[in-house]
């Protein structure tokens, strides 16, 4: 089924990526500002599935928002935040960091108002009905050894974790 | 407006990432710059799925699903650091790790 | 009228879900058919839950309001919903208001892609079982919020328990399914499918449940699910998250009247949510007992007649306790509503004997009875079995399940393999 309305949605999404996005580098709180991210990662699944990417936005929601952010709000409750919220939010070089952004930005612009006749208006047809099945077929094809060093990459994270946060092994 | 170009997810993929470097250069708190480093992973997944959308491929896709495997690993191997950080100093603050600083 | 009638013929003889044809109408019809069958099950099962365990006591259970306690659900709903909505000073206010919205909205959700039947399902999606157990894994987040938002020890403490607990399960949960999914994929093209309804119709195209394919692995496959999806809806015997002896009610302690009904409403559709992935992916979702064995036009009738039967049962069983009643006065109302509540279902067994309504309606009734022996296992857990300590869980989870279901889902693999190797090359 191909998706209805996509400007109106694409900007509603966008809109509430962007105010996550804002909420997140904003609050005081760690916690909320975990909740904003979470609402940010849902809204972009939801723009994955505009793109005809089902099994990548399952993927973002199964993982991002029911796996990592429940670690990270498991660690927010871990550490005691009492203090750190009390105290001052933004660190020393707040100023040049802002000033490095804004170049950043500005490169963004320009490349993206420079390189605006780059990208072809229309786009190719995908099908979204064996998505699942291709992506498979790639995974375990094509990108076998990738695959095999991401899951020796989880072990040495899993292992990773435990040295670093366990008291006494 | 009415229609989505390949240009509009682009757009708003360097706004999250803005946003998210943003975060990371400014703020003092651990956590929130661990959660603005996965804004920023965010922000690339959603321009490799829409270049993906643009050539009809699924590389881009596969390429994302790689990205947010290393988040994964990223977010527990940086909690991990940060619980360890937080046994020894008591703090979740970013520029009191100076232990190396002479 | 008349193009309504051809409107509801012509949906009636689609062969797609509403969500596939791309037909709203349809598909908020379903919705709301859903939601609201959702419920009644819901207050069913409250009911249903505090008779049997009652019986498994030796005690009585609900007995005053309405005759057997029939209407306790209703005046408990009745109750709650007048009860003061309590929001405690030191709460974090937003949070702890949107806390219970966020379960019990993850908790519905999962009913979309839920398959009562070939067409009766809101939608049919590509990522079918992906979106099930993520959207379900999302009720977590709600759970952490309730507890760290209360601002409260115990909240807090249930809160940690049970975050460590649905992740951890979550895992073993997955191998499980992924083990069940791999056996969609031996046909002939070799590909196999997350879509709910594409996983029942690959066990009705293999002409077996999943729970039997491989014997034992699907078998083992299923034990890992059932005992993963009690930790993943919190219940008895790994209710440590509200364990009420220690931390008096877990998650929910602060919360109050109406909040503390929508955790109650969501616990229960998340039990019925697992229980219908359970049934989809092992046990033949809406297929009937047989159908292969038994088919032909005379077992069809046989088992058409099923869902009729069922319902004059249960009216007979009314009928019985309404002769059985005290034949005092004061009984005389509750005598009577007992009856009329007989009468009722016998209708409704009478109607579904009607050919027409009993094709339609046959997929839902076998899908809902395999649910409901799953709701009712549930209560037996509760009766039964003591409650586990937290480290022993947590060993259960990532010392027995983790690999038992990574050697199954090997060994199924290989086995897979081998099949399609050998027999057919």
């Amino acid at each position: 089924m191909a998706p209805v309305a996509t400007p109106f949605f694409f900007y509603l999404l966008s809109g509430i990526m962007l105010i996550g996005g804002i909420l997140v580098i904003t609050r005081k709180n760690p916690v909320h500002s975990a909740l904003a991210l979470i609402v940010t990662l849902l809204a972009q699944a939801s723009i994955y599935l505009m793109l005809y990417a089902p099994f990548v936005a399952g993927v973002q929601i199964i993982l991002y928002a029911g796996g990592i952010m429940v670690l990270f709000l498991f660690v927010i409750m871990l550490v005691s935040i009492d203090r750190s919220i009390k105290e001052r939010q933004f660190n020393s070089q707040w100023v040049v960091g802002i000033i490095a952004a804004t170049a950043l930005g500005g490169l963004f612009i320009a490349a993206f108002t420079k390189g605006d006749k780059i990208f072809p208006e229309h786009v190719l047809p995908m099908v979204e009905n064996d998505n699942t099945q291709n992506i498979a077929t790639l995974l375990y094809g094509q990108y076998m050894f990738a695959f095999e060093i991401a899951s020796l990459l989880l072990l040495v994270a899993i292992i990773g974790a435990v040295v670093m946060a366990k008291k006494r092994i | 407006m009415l229609h989505i170009t390949t240009l509009h997810y682009l757009v708003l993929g360097a706004a999250l990432f803005l946003l998210g470097v943003i975060g990371v250069l400014t703020r003092r708190n651990v956590v929130i710059v661990l959660m603005s480093i996965e804004l920023i992973l965010n922000a690339v997944n959603l321009n490799l799925v829409a270049f993906s959308r643009l050539w009809g491929g699924l590389h881009g896709q596969i390429f994302a699903i790689f990205v947010i495997t290393d988040a994964a690993a990223e977010a527990a191997v940086g909690l991990g650091i940060l619980i360890a950080f937080f046994r020894n100093k008591e703090t979740v603050n970013i520029d009191e790790v100076n232990l190396l600083k002479w | 009228m008349n193009s309504i009638v051809q409107y509801i013929q012509s949906y009636l003889a689609s062969d797609k879900t509403p969500g596939a044809a791309g037909n709203m109408f349809w598909a908020l019809v379903y919705i709301m058919l859903v939601f609201v069958g959702l419920s009644v099950a819901v207050i069913a099962m409250n009911w249903l839950e505090r008779k049997i365990l009652a019986h498994m006591q030796v005690r009585l259970g609900p007995m005053r309001v309405g005759p057997h306690g029939l209407l306790q659900p209703i005046a408990d709903a009745i109750k709650l919903l007048l009860k003061e909505d309590i929001i405690p000073a030191e709460a974090d206010g937003l949070i702890f208001w949107m806390a219970p919205f966020i379960v019990v909205l993850a908790a519905f959700t999962v009913f979309v892609v839920v398959p009562f039947g070939p067409t009766h399902a809101i939608t049919d999606m590509n990522i079918g079982i992906l979106f099930m157990l993520g959207v379900s894994s999302l009720s977590v987040l709600g759970i952490v919020m309730a507890g760290w938002a209360s601002n409260s020890h115990y909240p807090l403490i249930g809160a940690l328990r049970s975050s460590a607990q649905m992740v951890s399960y979550e895992v073993a949960m997955g191998l499980a399914v992924v083990s069940a999914i791999l056996m969609t994929s031996l046909n002939a093209t070799g590909t196999g499918t997350l879509s709910m309804i594409g996983i029942v119709q690959a066990q009705q195209a293999q002409g077996e449940w999943f729970i039997f394919k491989f014997f034992p692995l699907g078998l083992i496959a299923f034990f890992i699910f059932a005992v993963a999806m009690v930790a993943e809806t919190n219940r008895a015997p790994f209710d440590l998250a509200e364990a009420e002896s220690e931390l008096t009610a877990g998650f929910h302690t602060e919360y109050s009247g109406f909040r503390w009904s929508l955790f109650f409403l969501a616990e229960y559709s998340a039990m019925i949510a697992v229980s219908s992935i359970a049934v989809t992916l092992w046990l033949g979702g809406w297929l009937r007992p047989f159908p292969n064995l038994l088919s032909g036009g005379i077992w069809e009738l046989v088992f058409s007649f099923f869902p009729g039967v069922t319902f004059l049962f249960f009216a007979a069983i009314c009928f019985y306790n309404t002769v059985r009643m005290p034949k005092h006065p004061l009984f005389r109302i509750q005598t009577i509503g007992l009856a009329a509540f007989g009468v009722v279902l016998a209708l409704i067994g009478l109607v579904l004997f009607i050919p027409a309504v009993s094709m339609r309606v046959q997929d839902i009734f076998w899908f809902a009875t395999k649910v409901a022996a799953f709701m009712y296992l549930y209560i037996w857990y509760r009766g039964t079995f003591p409650r586990y300590r937290f480290d022993q869980l947590m060993q259960m989870g990532w010392k027995v399940l983790l690999p038992m279901g990574l050697g199954v889902l090997i060994l199924t693999a290989s086995v897979a393999l081998l099949q399609q190797k050998l027999w057919h090359p």
